[in-house]
């Protein structure tokens, strides 16, 4: 080892001693993207050879691929050499309880409204935080280890359970997909892993809290959840993030697959920073989140609930390749100010017997634009396929717009596939009704947007519910005069 | 309990309300009769506080308050209470959580807590019970696929839960079958109290075979022309409204 070697270590640990009383010190790669970036991460979080090179042959296809073109909104110019693609917490260790976790990083996550130790007390619900990048406390782990379940970070993964990353991942997004996505597999920090084993129902509800920290720094997760044979498991995403001036990308890719006989819930509230009330600042969300039914008789159920970001632009969609498996979609994307999304799902039909169901709620607000933009795609094989959509849109105001746009493919005659759409506004009429029993116009209108999205909400897990119904009321603060 | 002195109002600039003079006292009954569009409705959209009418003139003195100073909300929560000519359907709400929603609003509005869910669930039944409301009505949404006489019921439900101290009726017998008269007529009978009071909007003298008032008036025009007692909800049952426009144009002046 050389004397330089020694210095550097030596003041790692120096680092380590005092990082506890300071703020918490961050890992920061200079801004900019190039090859020598991308090796710079891989190294940090010591990849074998072969995720590297599939890193940087990401890096290669995101150089070819173009930015899209189709989308209903003006998408900003986002100068990829001015973020910085790794942000960690210095002071990585690994932790055995919550109580050698640095306590500023715990008031952090007290001031989010996630306690770690009450949630794994009350809810029993295992919690892998992410901070900026890099995972620093993860619960429950031995209870589900016992099972067989393996649930971690994505780079603990890479390590300890090489093959099943190597076989699996970029499977069901492949690299090429969109530039958004090359840009993930070339630079992507961290995320989750799930592996449910054979025949193993998880017993929780599994829960990564995500949160945007360091400063411009973009996020880059990526998640890959796989149930083996007649498994299931339920996953809960939710993210918050705290006020910030520059627009920050957000490019997350999240991959799941279902074999035989299993099933995946994957339910998210989105609530990045949305920007101010004139739409400075807020987080772009370009995100693709993508499963596929590899199994007979296995489903995939996407719910979300999205109230954040400046700009939502995602997705998540389902092939249906497993013979009778079925693919899920419940949405509600609120938009207030000047937000947008342009959101939806894809539904592949491909096996025989496959079924999909796409619920749809938009939710209007200010000068917000809501696009549902879906495809259902039936193909030649697939017999008796069944596609079920309702998508729904309400406007508060005058000022804002909603927009649907449906592209429905069949290449078999025996499917069937039904669309169906409403508008409406919330009525002077009901929230008057309201008003006259006592009701206030704020909960008024609390009550109407909660009702309205009740059928999406209602697949939502129990806590997340009450929280989603929370971010409903508070996104629309304000919105009705 | 209700004192209204020489009330205009207008929408879109029309006059709808010419002049209105009502006083209403605790423990009466009130029936308002007029032909369609002689202001009926509106009067009760105007005392209910709907944006779209305009009071131009006039005063509203609620139990000593001022009742056109008053947001909606707050002169619902002040007692008064409107059980609506065409109740509306707010799909996804439940109408319990609805109605814990207003009653605890209106309680807080008077500085008293929340009501516990027993308590809560008590006096639901016990309403439910004296007013013969359907149990199953109460667990859908709020008025969602409702049939025309069930909104009416539930409406008149809500007004046995929030028990107000004024409860305008608009047209509350309209779209009910005489069975669904029958009860909702039985349930507003066993509501009245000396301490609270009814105005009853409504075409026929049907409904106040069942409720019976102490007072009726005749609006037209947007302006009362006629009050009397029960007898006179006979009379114009027997004659039509036609001998009072009759009496009218001979009082008007000449142009």
């Amino acid at each position: 080892m050389s004397a330089e070697q020694d210095i550097l270590q030596e003041l790692a640990g120096r680092e380590y001693e005092f990082g506890f009383e300071t703020q918490i010190e961050m890992d920061i790669a200079p801004p900019g993207l190039n090859e020598d970036i991308i090796r710079f991460i891989s190294a940090k979080k010591q990849e074998p050879e072969w995720l590297l090179e599939w890193r940087l042959k990401g890096y290669q296809l995101f150089q070819k691929l173009s930015m899209p073109t189709w989308q209903n909104f003006k998408l900003p110019e986002v100068d990829f050499q001015g973020v910085s693609y790794y942000a960690a917490p210095k002071n990585k260790v690994k932790y055995n309880s919550l109580d050698e976790v640095d306590p500023e990083l715990l008031a952090t996550f007290a001031k989010l409204g996630i306690p770690l130790e009450e949630q794994k007390m009350l809810s029993g619900v295992a919690v892998d935080a992410v901070f900026d990048s890099i995972s620093v406390a993860t619960t429950f782990k031995t209870q589900l280890h016992e099972l067989g379940i393996i649930f971690c970070s994505f780079g603990e993964a890479v390590q300890e359970h090489p093959e099943l990353v190597k076989k699996y991942l970029g499977t069901v997004v492949p690299q090429a997909d969109n530039i958004y996505a090359a840009l993930n597999s070339a630079v992507f920090s961290d995320g989750s892993f799930v592996y449910i084993p054979k025949g193993v129902r998880c017993p929780m509800e599994l829960s990564t809290y995500f949160r945007i920290n360091a400063k411009n720094t973009g996020q880059f997760e990526r998640t890959l959840i796989i149930a083996d044979e007649g498994s299931y498991v339920s996953y809960l995403e939710g993210c918050t993030a705290p006020m910030r001036d520059e627009n920050q990308l957000h490019a997350a890719v999240v991959e799941l697959i279902a074999l035989d006989d299993s099933e995946i819930k994957y339910s998210t509230v989105q609530n990045w920073y949305p920007g101010d009330k004139d739409g400075k600042g807020g987080i772009y969300n370009f995100v693709t989140k993508r499963g596929i039914c590899k199994g007979k008789n296995s489903k995939i159920s996407w719910t979300q609930v999205e109230t954040g970001s400046a700009i939502t632009w995602k997705y998540p969609g389902v092939i249906l390749q497993g013979d009778n498996s079925i693919g899920e979609f419940y949405s509600v994307a609120v938009t207030a100010n000047k937000q947008v999304a342009d959101t939806g799902t894809k539904m592949i039909h491909i096996g025989k017997n496959t079924k999909s169901r796409i619920i749809s709620k938009g939710i209007s607000a200010g000068h917000g634009h809501n696009t549902y933009r879906g495809q259902v795609k039936v193909g030649p094989n697939a017999t008796n396929a069944r596609n079920f959509t309702q998508c729904d849109s309400l406007l508060i105001g005058d000022r804002c717009g909603a927009h649907t746009f449906p592209y429905i493919e069949s290449k078999n005659n025996t499917a069937m596939v039904e669309h169906e759409a409403t508008t409406s506004k919330i009525g002077e009429d009901q929230v008057f009704y309201l008003n006259q029993r006592g009701i206030d116009n704020e909960q008024a209108v609390n009550m109407i947007v909660n009702g309205y999205a009740k059928e999406v909400l209602n697949q939502l897990p129990m806590e997340f519910a009450v929280e989603a119904q929370k971010l409903l009321s508070i996104t629309l603060e304000g919105s009705v005069g | 309990m209700l004192n209204i002195k020489n009330l205009h109002a207008a929408v879109e600039g029309n006059a709808i309300l010419k002049g209105i003079n009502l006083n209403v006292k605790a423990g009466e009954v009130h029936a308002i009769m007029g032909p369609n569009g002689s202001g009926k409705s509106s009067l009760a959209s105007v005392l209910a506080g709907r944006e779209a009418y305009e009071v131009t003139e006039g005063s509203v003195d609620f139990d000593g308050k001022d009742l056109l100073d008053m947001s909606p909300e707050v002169r619902a929560r002040e007692g008064l209470f409107l059980a609506f000519q065409y109740p509306v359907e707010i799909p996804g709400v439940s109408n319990i959580n609805f109605l814990k929603t207003a009653v605890n609003e209106i309680r807080a509005y008077h500085g008293q807590p929340p009501m516990q869910a027993k308590a809560f669930l008590d006096m639901l039944k016990s309403k439910q019970k004296l007013m013969e409301f359907d149990a199953n009505l109460m667990n859908r949404s709020l008025n969602e696929g409702f049939s025309g006489g069930e909104k009416k019921r539930n409406d008149v439900f809500q007004m046995a839960m929030l028990e107000p101290k004024l409860a305008i009726m608009d047209e509350t017998d309209s779209g009910l079958d005489i069975d669904a008269l029958r009860i909702v007529s039985a349930g507003v009978n066993k509501l009245r109290g000396k301490d609270n009071a009814f105005i009853i909007i409504t075409h026929y003298q049907r409904l106040l075979e069942y409720i019976v008032p102490d007072f009726v008036h005749v609006l037209y025009n947007g302006r009362i022309v006629k009050s009397g007692t029960k007898e006179l909800a006979l009379e114009l049952e027997e004659k039509g409204y036609d001998w009072l426009k009759e009496d009218i144009r001979l009082e008007e002046p000449v142009q």
